[in-house]
């Protein structure tokens, strides 16, 4: 194997820019490892070689330099790539070629990052295994007999398959953090509003937010300044200035935390995880008090009803925002023989196109949206969505940031949870939150259990996404990261 | 007792327009029930006078400088049309023949 794939988003950079490397040499790298490990990972549902090798040329011709100019990455399925096929994973959207970029990508683009494909996920991000993708599961490169989280499992998978240095996701319940924590890598959820929704196909437009994924924290802070920031085309974009993550993140990395105050939710601290979860929790916290943070229970009394709250608002919002999949515009048309009328073409193409799990979710949301069910549900929802920003904002009047585990179980075996939906809901229990409250939040790897990864989430307050990052590359440095078996 | 019965599932899925099977009738019904008698929790909450948030950004209306852009062409726009003719969408017949 290629040692260049086993290198930083970081050291690439560096190496490109002094010309010791090629991007084409590192685009090339990278497909020949997607190329030897595919079969096994299934990370990605389109590869674009060409395009991604076109786009490296421009960098080694000096067309375009900057911070990433020719690292490779890889972008989630549910983010439109102009002339690339685009399916969030869907039958209905099977070979649907977007005629625009989303802003991210054109970010991506202008900063000269070559986009090696496009990754699996669960169907139109809704899932945390990737078992509800139409197109088949991606294996977790720890045990390819498990889940490799979701939705952005491919995103994850790729980057600790090494198959990419960097990688999009976008979290709407934990959709980056839960994928990032049971594969060992880095993945974070920016402030809602810091990154653009442009482009992206819309779930929960109040809570989707697309973010960074990588192996290391700076590189993840790295991607995040490249697609941040303010979005004309995105009316709920922020028009403020992006924290500066990078030096956040490299200020981490020295291990002085001293001053900083950690709050570990109370309510967070035993239920419902594994113990072996909340052992690398418990260590993690011992190695940040030994680099000079504080640590503070604090109580999240709400949070409790998160869950809950999540699963109206979200399908509640994905039942309408769902309704553009009509056999019209896009995407497939089932069962127009001349004779069906256009209500007919339109039942039969979304019971055709859609996924057990998108059906539930549109049948839930359209229930709580029912005239005489909207109050005591979507109506109470929300809030109780109220309720939990106030935790958090009387949270961070006493901490500058919240932690806890990322997910409450490693990568659970295919198959475990998918007959009870509630169970597979359960692994966004302590990812959700951050979500409804529409604040920012990472996950890093710190530590194993029975030989999987376990996650450690950091949460800060709405547009602090900086501070996040520096506990993050603190913990890092302390605890080291951590490398899966060779595939 | 049942939060939702098959009855309601057949009717939310007629206005979800999802032809759904008998099977997934059945199987729905059971997942929707366990689902529906978790999510009710958030009745628990006492929050009469609580404001509802839709969104974590404080903002009201967003507007842009009233100026033309470009935009996709015809042809762009209609690329990926299940069906297309003279330059529009075409969609099955809307009205019933006796209409």
């Amino acid at each position: 194997m290629s040692d260049l794939t086993r290198l930083s988003a970081a050291s690439l950079s560096k190496m490109i820019s002094s010309r010791e490397l090629s991007a084409v040499e590192v685009t090339t790298a990278h497909l020949d490892r997607i190329a030897a490990v595919e079969d096994r990972v299934h990370a990605f549902l389109h590869v674009d070689a060409e395009g991604a090798l076109d786009a490296a040329r421009r960098v080694d011709a000096g067309e375009i330099t900057g911070p990433l100019a020719g690292v490779p990455i890889a972008v989630k399925d549910v983010v439109t790539t102009k002339g690339v096929p685009t399916t969030a994973a869907s039958k209905i959207l099977e070979g649907w070629k977007p005629p625009y970029d989303a802003t991210i990508v054109e970010r991506l683009k202008q900063a000269g990052m070559p986009i090696l494909g496009k990754t699996n996920m669960d169907e139109f991000a809704m899932g945390s295994s990737t078992e509800y993708s139409a197109y088949g599961a991606t294996n977790n490169p720890w045990d390819l007999g498990r889940i490799p989280g979701g939705s952005g499992g491919g995103s994850a998978a790729a980057i600790a398959a090494y198959e990419a240095p960097l990688a999009i996701g976008t979290d709407t319940g934990g959709s980056i953090r839960q994928p990032g924590a049971v594969t060992g890598t880095v993945g974070a959820k920016p402030t809602y509003g810091g990154t653009s929704r442009y482009g992206l196909i819309a779930f929960s437009s109040s809570l989707d937010t697309p973010g960074p994924c990588g192996r290391t924290v700076e590189d993840t802070a790295l991607l995040h300044a490249v697609m941040a920031g303010h979005d004309p085309r995105d009316s709920t974009s922020i028009n403020q200035p992006v924290p500066d993550v990078v030096a956040a993140a490299r200020l981490g990395k020295n291990g002085d935390l001293s001053g900083v105050k950690l709050g570990v939710v109370k309510e967070f601290a035993g239920d419902g995880s594994e113990p072996g979860v909340l052992n690398s929790f418990k260590e993690s916290l011992e190695a940040l008090v030994k680099l000079g943070a504080e640590i503070v229970e604090v109580s999240c009394p709400h949070f409790e009803y998160a869950l809950p709250a999540y699963y109206l608002i979200a399908p509640s919002e994905a039942s309408s925002n769902l309704a553009r999949f009509d056999g019209v515009r896009y995407g497939l048309r089932t069962g127009d023989d001349g004779s069906r009328s256009l209500e007919e073409v339109m039942s039969l193409t979304r019971e055709a196109g859609f996924g057990p799990e998108v059906k539930r979710r549109i049948i839930l949301g359209t229930y709580a949206l029912s005239s005489g069910y909207y109050d005591a549900y979507y109506g109470q929802a929300q809030k109780v969505r109220t309720l939990i920003t106030r935790d958090f904002q009387s949270a961070f009047e006493q901490v500058d940031v919240l932690v806890s585990p990322t997910t409450p179980f490693v990568a659970f075996p295919f198959g475990s949870r998918t007959s009870d939906p509630y169970q597979m809901y359960l692994a966004d229990l302590f990812t959700i939150p951050t979500n409804l409250y529409g604040g920012p939040a990472i996950s890093v790897p710190c530590g194993l259990s029975e030989g999987l990864p376990v996650g450690f989430q950091i949460m800060a307050p709405t547009m602090a996404d900086d501070r996040m990052y520096r506990v993050a590359a603190a913990l890092e440095s302390a605890v080291g990261s951590f490398t899966p078996p060779e595939l | 007792m049942a939060a939702i019965s098959r009855e309601e599932v057949a009717h939310l899925a007629r206005l979800s327009r999802l032809a759904v099977t008998e099977q997934e009738l059945d199987r729905f019904a059971g997942q929707l029930d366990v689902i529906l008698q978790s999510v009710a929790r958030v009745g628990e909450v006492a929050a009469e006078d609580i404001p509802p948030t839709s969104h974590s950004v404080p903002l009201t209306n967003v507007y842009r400088d009233d100026v033309p852009t470009p935009s996709l062409t015809q042809d762009e726009a209609l690329s990926g049309a299940p069906d297309a003719f003279e330059g529009r969408f075409r969609v099955p017949r809307i009205l019933d023949e006796e209409d």
